[in-house]
């Protein structure tokens, strides 16, 4: 079982333009209600697409 | 919370930034810092200069040097900036009107005098602040509130403008690969000389709205789709290269650098005045 740490949301950044969802190749996450949420976090590869693509920041790697 | 990254190089008690939801310009500022942070640079020894528009607001979120100046003369401000302190790594941030059209003059005057700064064009095809009107870089037939049937200018190539006018490094980049930006920026800031790069990026409040290209996530698969790399488009037959936007280097000079020229300058001329 991974642990959710590894893949953080700043939900009071996102503006729910569906970037990360759209490009994530393992489909981890979802819009609910208009912001991201974390679907299934057992399939993150931790590529980085969500990071690298988010215009907003609200999305991250890395535990902190 | 935010990442060490965003944390390091961000003002971040001024996030979340303005641009709409879809807005590239957000991923394409962070591929930028990334770029900076990847070579290591002092923090303090960058100076981010930005003009007026969307993209321009990017020198506020940031925290380096940073200078948000008056519309089109972003690289008159960095072009004194650089002559007072040559040390520094000067960057300017702007949009395809700001750039193009009111700075148009400025950007080929900065090309010729192959001065060591850093251009990168946000170019989203349109003026997103001022309410969606079509700019230089709008193709052909494509449609903003001042063009309603559609614009029937041509549009410009910047970077074809770029290396005419003497850049020494241009290169084109878009949002369906944010990693070539990163690359590109790198490559930019390590040439001593003027470095000029388009960055194909997404408006979907106005230019998508007003053409039915839909939210950014279907403006992103647009551009994937449209471009190609230059290496790709060197082989492709002539009927299937129409439409196709070339992404990649596209040219890299070598020429005398301007601060560089100008200090030879005062320092023959020492002594006699």
């Amino acid at each position: 079982m991974k642990t959710i740490e590894k893949l953080n949301i700043e939900i009071n950044l996102c503006k729910g333009c569906g970037i990360c969802v759209a490009f994530c190749p393992k489909d981890v996450l979802e819009i609910n209600n208009g912001k991201v949420r974390i679907k299934d976090i057992n399939s993150c590869i931790e590529c980085g697409q969500c990071e690298l693509r988010c215009p907003d920041y609200a999305i991250y790697l890395g535990g902190k | 919370m935010v990442s060490h990254l965003v944390e390091k190089y961000f003002r971040t008690e001024t996030l979340p930034h303005i641009w709409c939801p879809g807005c590239g310009n957000g991923t394409v500022t962070r591929a930028i810092v990334k770029a900076i942070d990847n070579l290591g640079l002092d923090q303090d020894q960058v100076c981010i200069v930005s003009g007026i528009g969307c993209s321009s607001r990017a020198a506020g979120y940031l925290d380096f040097n940073t200078v948000h100046t008056t519309h089109g003369r972003a690289l008159a401000f960095a072009t004194g900036i650089k002559l007072a302190n040559p040390k520094l790594t000067v960057i300017v941030i702007t949009g395809d009107g700001d750039c193009a059209a009111i700075g148009g003059n400025h950007l080929i005057h900065a090309a010729r005098r192959n001065i060591d700064i850093t251009t990168i064009v946000f170019n989203n095809n349109i003026y997103g602040m001022t309410g969606g009107q079509y700019s230089p870089t709008t193709p052909t037939g494509d449609k903003g509130t001042t063009a309603p049937y559609g614009n029937i200018d041509a549009n410009f190539d910047l970077c074809n403008l770029a290396v005419s006018a003497g850049a020494t490094y241009v290169a084109r980049s878009s949002l369906s690969n944010p990693n070539m930006i990163i690359k590109q920026v790198e490559e930019g800031i390590k040439n001593k000389g003027f470095s000029f790069i388009e960055t194909l990026t997404t408006c979907p409040t106005y230019y998508g709205r007003k053409n039915k290209k839909g939210d950014g996530v279907e403006m992103i698969r647009y551009l994937g789709e449209k471009t190609i790399n230059k290496i790709a488009y060197d082989k492709l037959p002539e009927e299937k290269r129409k439409d196709k936007i070339i992404i990649g280097e596209i040219f890299r000079g070598d020429r005398p650098e301007f601060t560089e020229e100008y200090q030879k300058v005062i320092e023959s001329i020492k002594g006699e005045i």
